[in-house]
């Protein structure tokens, strides 16, 4: 009897399609990332013939001047994207958590919006608007794009450590005679710190990650490594293209470790 | 009057900047939908329907419905990969879960366009099945797999697994566990504590996945025009040859427009219904 209890109690999540979907799952998402890993060292251009191993994909690659050049220039709007997104992220979370707006429902839905809107209509919408105020498309047209999606994300994940945040902690600061400055930098600050770590990786991984709306706001000569990617895509040069590949999963891989590790906390 | 002065302070710099360069692009794209069309891009202001008469054109509005297709079968099939997925995950042992979860970000968070190329090496005329179909003597000439709309459902499903299993595993997650307990106790099978119990609370995750899978498929353009042929074109091809290669701006402005107002009725009724859950952080 106790043993048919324990089994019932237990069994949750056991069946063997479950496991057989996940499974299956879970190759689905990895074989094409194995494959093009592998292919990254085949010596032969041809995917069907195999070579033997080799590197030389990643020798040309960093041989290849363009794509530093590229990657330069992601860096640049990365960091850039990272600073000013979280500044106005913080401030904004900060506001919706301490105080009741009127339009307080508004605000979230205009805060929502640039998460859900899809990314080609943020990046023409754009390219109008950076048309219409005749701003050369570049560095600085790609960035002001990347910061108008990044802030929302950074909201909503400082907003989330403002909740878990004690605000007795403000008050009893206050109380023993800080000024609002000091409460902030010496309260506030270091309970959202990793809240604000966290928003700030994730605008810098999706400023380097997204293709679509630098596609449209980028000009002659302002080339990011999303779109040489794509580019090179196109051009079908694809032994290189498994290089830069194999490298950038390598890189999110560890900025994933990265994130998690600063996001960890005790189960709830 | 201090309190008042910090209330503005923190909120009017960074919606200031969501006004000027989110919220004012879309409403110049609105204005540019009916504008009057110029050779070599360019508008002129006035007031014309031409361009949305143009957009529910048999040719166009057939992709347009193609993509809304696309969408739907995208949909579907992840909710039926991802749900049994969410649901193994969420019952494993929580150092097992935490690994899992750490394999479900790896694609979520890899350059999509990486992803989407990924499989030309598979389906391509030279590819990897092809290559093992014909090693092994099932079929003596490839198949062409890459460039059909077959190609095209792979990679979008592939793009799009990861955002329908992440809200999904959340809130089977965030589900109390004793309730499934009790209800087996007060006598239900499996069957039905799923039905009643899990699938309901679980809900919500499953409304954010749909959203979050559908509406950026409805945008697509990367994936046909990587894996897709002429006869796989998106909505979002259309969208990016008006503005970079044909340079109808007003055409592509009332694309954008019809595909914004769909969007925004769909993420009215989200938000109304489920927004504040905050399920939307479920992704970060």
């Amino acid at each position: 009897m106790s043993q048919q209890f324990r089994q019932n109690n237990l069994d949750f999540g056991e069946g063997r399609g479950l496991k057989l979907t996940t499974i299956v799952g879970f190759l689905f998402l990895y074989i094409p990332i194995l494959i093009l890993m592998l292919y990254s060292f085949n010596a032969s251009r041809v995917a069907s013939h195999w070579g033997g191993w080799s590197i030389k994909w990643y020798i040309e690659m960093f041989q290849d001047r363009n794509l530093w050049a590229a990657v330069t220039n992601t860096l640049i709007i990365g960091i850039l994207n990272t600073v000013v997104s979280i500044i106005l992220g913080t401030l904004a979370a900060l506001g919706l958590h301490r105080f009741n707006y009127r339009f307080h429902q508004s605000l979230l839905l205009i805060l929502n919006m640039p998460i859900i809107v899809p990314d080609i209509i943020l990046g023409v919408s754009l390219l109008m608007f950076f048309v219409l105020l005749n701003l050369s498309l570049g560095i600085v047209s790609i960035t002001i794009a990347h910061i108008t999606f990044s802030i929302s994300f950074v909201t909503l994940i400082v907003l989330s450590k403002l909740a878990q945040f004690n605000k007795t902690l403000e008050d009893a600061a206050k109380d023993l005679g800080a000024n609002n400055w000091q409460v902030f930098w010496k309260i506030t600050f270091p309970n959202i710190l990793p809240g604000i770590t966290a928003g700030g990786l994730l605008a810098f991984t999706m400023s380097i990650d997204d293709f679509i709306v630098t596609y449209f706001t980028s000009g002659v000569g302002s080339t990011t490594l999303s779109v040489y990617i794509y580019s090179m895509v196109k051009r079908g040069i694809t032994p290189e293209i498994n290089a830069i590949s194999t490298l950038l999963v390598a890189i999110t891989i560890a900025l994933i470790f990265g994130i998690s590790h600063i996001q960890r906390k005790p189960q709830d | 009057m201090k309190a008042f002065s910090e209330k503005m302070t923190l909120i009017w710099p960074p919606f200031f900047w969501l006004l000027v360069l989110f919220i004012l692009p879309i409403l110049l794209i609105l204005i540019i939908s009916f504008s009057i069309s110029q050779n070599h891009g360019g508008y002129e202001l006035g007031f014309t329907l031409e361009h949305y008469a143009h957009f529910f054109d048999a040719l166009y509005f057939k992709i347009f419905l193609r993509s809304i297709g696309y969408a739907i079968s995208t949909t579907v099939l992840t909710l039926l990969i991802a749900f049994p997925m969410a649901y193994y995950i969420s019952f494993r042992e929580s150092h097992v879960k935490y690994k899992l979860m750490l394999l479900v970000l790896i694609p979520f968070w890899t350059n999509f366009l990486i992803r989407t190329f990924s499989w030309v090496n598979i389906l391509g005329y030279k590819g990897l099945i092809n290559n093992v179909l014909m090693y092994v003597g099932i079929i003596d000439s490839p198949l062409i797999l890459l460039h059909t709309s077959l190609s095209v459902n792979i990679g979008l499903v592939y793009s799009e697994l990861p955002y329908m299993i992440l809200p999904i595993l959340a809130s089977i997650d965030r589900l109390d566990k004793s309730l499934l307990e009790a209800s087996t106790d007060l006598g239900a099978n499996k069957w039905q504590t799923f039905k009643n119990i899990t699938f309901p609370l679980s809900f919500p995750g499953v409304i954010t996945g749909i959203i979050f899978v559908f509406i950026p498929t409805l945008g697509q353009f990367v994936v046909p025009d990587i894996l897709g042929g002429k006869n796989s074109y998106m909505i979002g091809n259309v969208i990016t040859n008006q503005f970079l290669v044909t340079r109808n701006w007003p055409f592509g402005s009332a694309i954008s427009i019809s595909i914004m107002v769909l969007v925004l009725i769909l993420m009215i009724y989200y938000l109304r219904n489920y927004g504040d859950r905050g399920q939307i952080k479920d992704f970060i």
